[in-house]
């Protein structure tokens, strides 16, 4: 008996062929490169009926563990969640805990994590653009991507040490400021990927294979997407131009001008444009905030006109001499990076129990003493007031929020991560259904799924 | 230990040479450890000079297992399916910390350490590694494989160098 | 609207199914009862004064343990816990959680009025079930398969409430309190 298809050619009608549909599995360990999940399609031939996604394998536990460190110690955490861009989610979990906290952080503060930020979100929309080009049979390009995205991490190592996984925010802080010659290698990494991103543009945007596959394919209107939570540069493309950054500022987002890149077809075409445009705005940002950020540390000796070395300091306040280098700043080595009074003002609050103090307070006063032992002490650190609260901020796949729930304790009572890509994986079955199974791949590229932000 | 004739002995080290210079290996990537993969296997600190450029997605037809990334007991049984059905000779990879021993997920989820399920071969530590660190693991697997007998019979490890 | 709006427009269109509400941090949150949770659900999407579209997240709190003094999960033998006590006071101090042991609480957000609500539904350890938003949004049918994974609470009229996040066969609930995070399950392997 034929099953009845509404869908069939007119070549299939009058053949009247029995056809059965296919089960294939793809996943969990398949070669696309964004991360490990199990599709179970239903093909008929080459055409998907069904799918049904499978995730979890990537489960690793962020939130019991946030649960058992204290509010810091969930920093390394949240830098693996959503892997390629971690500074975003660090900012986020940061703010969610000075709303709870009710503190605010200085300006120069605020500036240094949007453009943290924004550097993060270009290296995670080259990553996505770049993978899922190669799976398109597109390798240049991927590694023109990556070879920017090596400029971008060495920028990010130099202000933070670390690569990939920073830990760079601090409830009421930042780890340290932004080292003094940072602009010039900003503007040469993004000369370079300004570079990059036009020579990929001509590579891609008019490449008649490109282009076949990519539009028409994985196709969704704004409502569905609405109605399945998605957000981000996938909601963006079908039309709706909700933006957390424009629509609900956080930091100093309100201050700076740029634009939102809406597509109108939602398709996988659309949501690579909307991706490029992006990275473009987002260096945009980043050059306006390096150009309107307030003044930074200031290292000072009031008595002698240069600061003192930081041992010298100890020497003097062991023998009682405080009279000599109080008010001083010292230069401390490049592993206590942040800790020292000059930086102190731009980076961090002013709330004594939430940030470590200056390390000239710390051994030099006993005020200083005792703010470090009640925040490094076990059990004590940062116990917010009890309360929950929710703070969204504009992830790389969309609303990435933060519900954090607090009994006064040194550790959270909950924190619930709110994954942008879980909602559009959620609806990979509607965007999967009705397309080639070779469709698969440009769609499942663009939703950019990061599995250890769905799995957290 | 077997004896060994000139010949033998010979023919295991241009065998050993010409494995280690053509390593096909399966990327079973899962996590963060995974873009710094990619980071190494990019242009920027190229794994391709060493011979081993070319990802197999078939363990049928690689022969070192990149375990990158971590291992949730969700995933354990595919990880040790994939090993199974990997042909001899075939070595084992821990990229990333999550792999060696779990990492600072020490909870209900994650597996502690993959040698809980698989030999591992070398054990790359790094949360993530740098691409530099990648690179000498790799150079280690590399001595590794060259003094690998034609037998299969795993080598001695390396003796420990001496520090002054 | 601005908060406190929204706050008394839901409570004067379901006054008996509001518990109580606040702006905590300046986020608006009611509390209401379970069994009307579809209809208020419904009302925020449909009504043109909220047009509530988003449904931006479902999660759920366990409150069992709440105030009270944690042992360290890592240093079992030093046993130096300090009691849940604020050192940092409130002027305007957050009502206190329910006393049911578990909430389910819902996010909503309106794209074209940009207002945000969060519902808070208390949920009985008993019981554990709760209406399924799943026909409204279907954003939500994760979501809520999700919070049976780790908390254990049930919803009725879910579509197909299964293992998300866990393999099948897990036992138990991991996000309650009383599941030690460091219990071992291995599917292969050792106990270790």
């Amino acid at each position: 008996m034929p099953i009845e298809t509404t869908n069939l050619t007119p070549l299939d009608e009058t053949a009247g062929l029995e056809t059965r549909d296919m089960l294939l599995n793809i996943g969990p360990a398949h070669p696309a490169m964004h991360g490990i999940i199990r599709i179970v399609t239903k093909l008929d031939g080459e055409r998907i009926h069904e799918a049904e996604v499978e995730i979890g394998y990537l489960h690793r536990g962020f939130e019991k563990m946030a649960e058992t460190v204290d509010f810091n110690g969930v920093m390394p955490y949240t830098d693996r969640l959503n892997y390629v861009s971690p500074l975003i989610n660090n900012m986020g979990y940061c703010m969610a805990v000075e709303k709870l906290v009710g503190i605010t952080v200085p300006e120069r503060c605020h500036y240094i994590r949007v453009i943290l930020s924004e550097i993060s979100r270009i290296s995670d929309h080259l990553t996505c653009v770049g993978a899922s080009a190669m799976e398109l049979g597109a390798f240049t390009v991927f590694l023109y991507m990556i070879k920017a995205r090596e400029y971008l991490w060495d920028l990010v190592e130099k202000v933070t040490g670390a690569r990939m996984t920073v830990s760079y925010c601090r409830v009421g802080g930042v780890k340290a400021d932004l080292p003094s010659d940072f602009a010039e290698p900003c503007r040469k990494a993004f000369e370079e990927t300004r570079k990059v991103l036009s020579e990929s543009d001509a590579l891609l945007t008019r490449n008649r294979i490109f282009v076949d596959r990519m539009t028409g394919t994985g196709v969704i209107s704004a409502e569905d997407a609405i109605a399945y939570g998605i957000t981000g540069p996938f909601l963006r493309s079908t039309g709706s131009d909700y933006d957390v950054r424009k629509d609900c500022p956080y930091a100093v987002y309100d201050r700076l001008s740029f634009e939102v890149p809406v597509g109108m077809r939602g398709d996988n075409m659309d949501r690579f444009l909307v991706r490029m445009e992006e990275m473009e705005q987002s260096m945009r940002i980043v050059e306006q905030a390096l150009r309107d950020i307030p003044p930074g540390p200031v290292l000072v000796n009031t008595q002698t006109g240069h600061p003192i070395p930081a041992a010298e300091m100890v020497d003097l306040a062991k023998v009682g001499n405080i009279n000599a280098f109080s008010g001083d700043s010292a230069v401390t080595c490049p592993t206590l990076e942040g800790s020292s009074r000059s930086q102190h003002p731009s980076i961090a609050t002013e709330e004594k129990r939430v940030f470590l103090p200056a390390k000239e307070d710390t051994y030099g006063n006993i005020e200083g003493l005792m703010q470090q032992f009640k925040l490094v002490m076990f059990g004590h650190g940062v116990r917010p007031p009890k309360g929950e609260v929710y703070f969204p901020v504009e992830g790389a796949n969309g609303e990435l929020g933060f519900y954090v729930v607090s009994d006064g304790a040194g550790n959270a009572y909950r924190v619930r991560v709110r994954p942008p890509c879980f909602a559009i994986m959620s609806a990979l079955p509607k965007l999967l259904t009705g397309d080639m199974i070779a469709d698969m791949i440009p769609t499942f590229g663009s939703v950019n799924m990061i599995g250890g932000e769905l799995d957290r | 230990m077997s004896e060994t004739s000139f010949f033998t002995s010979r023919l295991d080290e241009a065998l050993g040479w010409a494995r280690k210079n053509s390593i096909f290996q399966y990327p079973f990537v899962t996590a963060c450890c995974g873009m710094e993969y990619m980071a190494t296997a990019c242009s920027h600190y190229d794994v391709d000079r060493f011979g081993a450029g070319l990802p197999r997605f078939s363990p049928r037809q690689a022969d070192v297992l990149f375990v990158v990334g971590t291992i949730s007991h969700k995933m354990a049984p595919v990880l040790k399916r994939i090993y199974e059905q990997m042909a001899d000779p075939k070595w084992v990879v821990a990229f990333g910390v999550c792999t060696c021993t779990g990492g600072f997920y020490d909870n209900y989820a994650t597996v502690q350490g993959i040698d809980t399920i698989i030999p591992v071969d070398v054990y790359i530590p790094g949360c993530p590694p740098r691409p530099e660190m990648v690179l000498d693991g790799l150079i280690k697997l590399q001595n590794k494989i060259q003094r690998q007998h034609s037998t299969g019979e795993r080598p001695a490890p390396e003796p420990r160098p001496e520090f002054s | 609207m601005n908060n406190s709006e929204l706050i008394e427009s839901v409570k004067s269109h379901f006054p008996d199914a509001v518990l109580s509400s606040h702006s905590y941090r300046g986020d608006a949150t009611v509390t209401l009862r379970e069994k009307s949770l579809v209809e208020i659900a419904r009302f925020l999407k449909e009504d043109p004064a909220f047009q509530m579209n988003l449904l931006v997240d479902v999660s759920a709190v366990d409150y069992s343990t709440f105030g009270k003094r944690r042992a360290p999960a890592f240093f079992t033998s030093s046993g130096v816990a300090v009691g849940p006590d604020s050192q940092i006071p409130d002027e305007d101090p957050w009502p206190g959680p329910p006393n049911t042991r578990f909430t389910v609480v819902y996010h909503f957000y309106s794209i074209a009025h940009k207002h945000r609500l969060r519902l808070v539904v208390p949920v009985e350890e008993s019981t554990a079930e709760v209406d399924s938003l799943s026909s409204l949004w279907p954003g939500a049918n994760w979501l809520e398969r999700e919070v049976w994974d780790m908390f254990g609470i049930t919803f009725r009229g879910h579509p197909d409430l299964k293992r998300i996040l866990m393999y099948e066969g897990f036992e138990g609930h991991p996000l309650r309190k009383d599941y030690a995070v460091k219990r071992r399950q291995p599917l292969i392997g050792p106990v270790n």
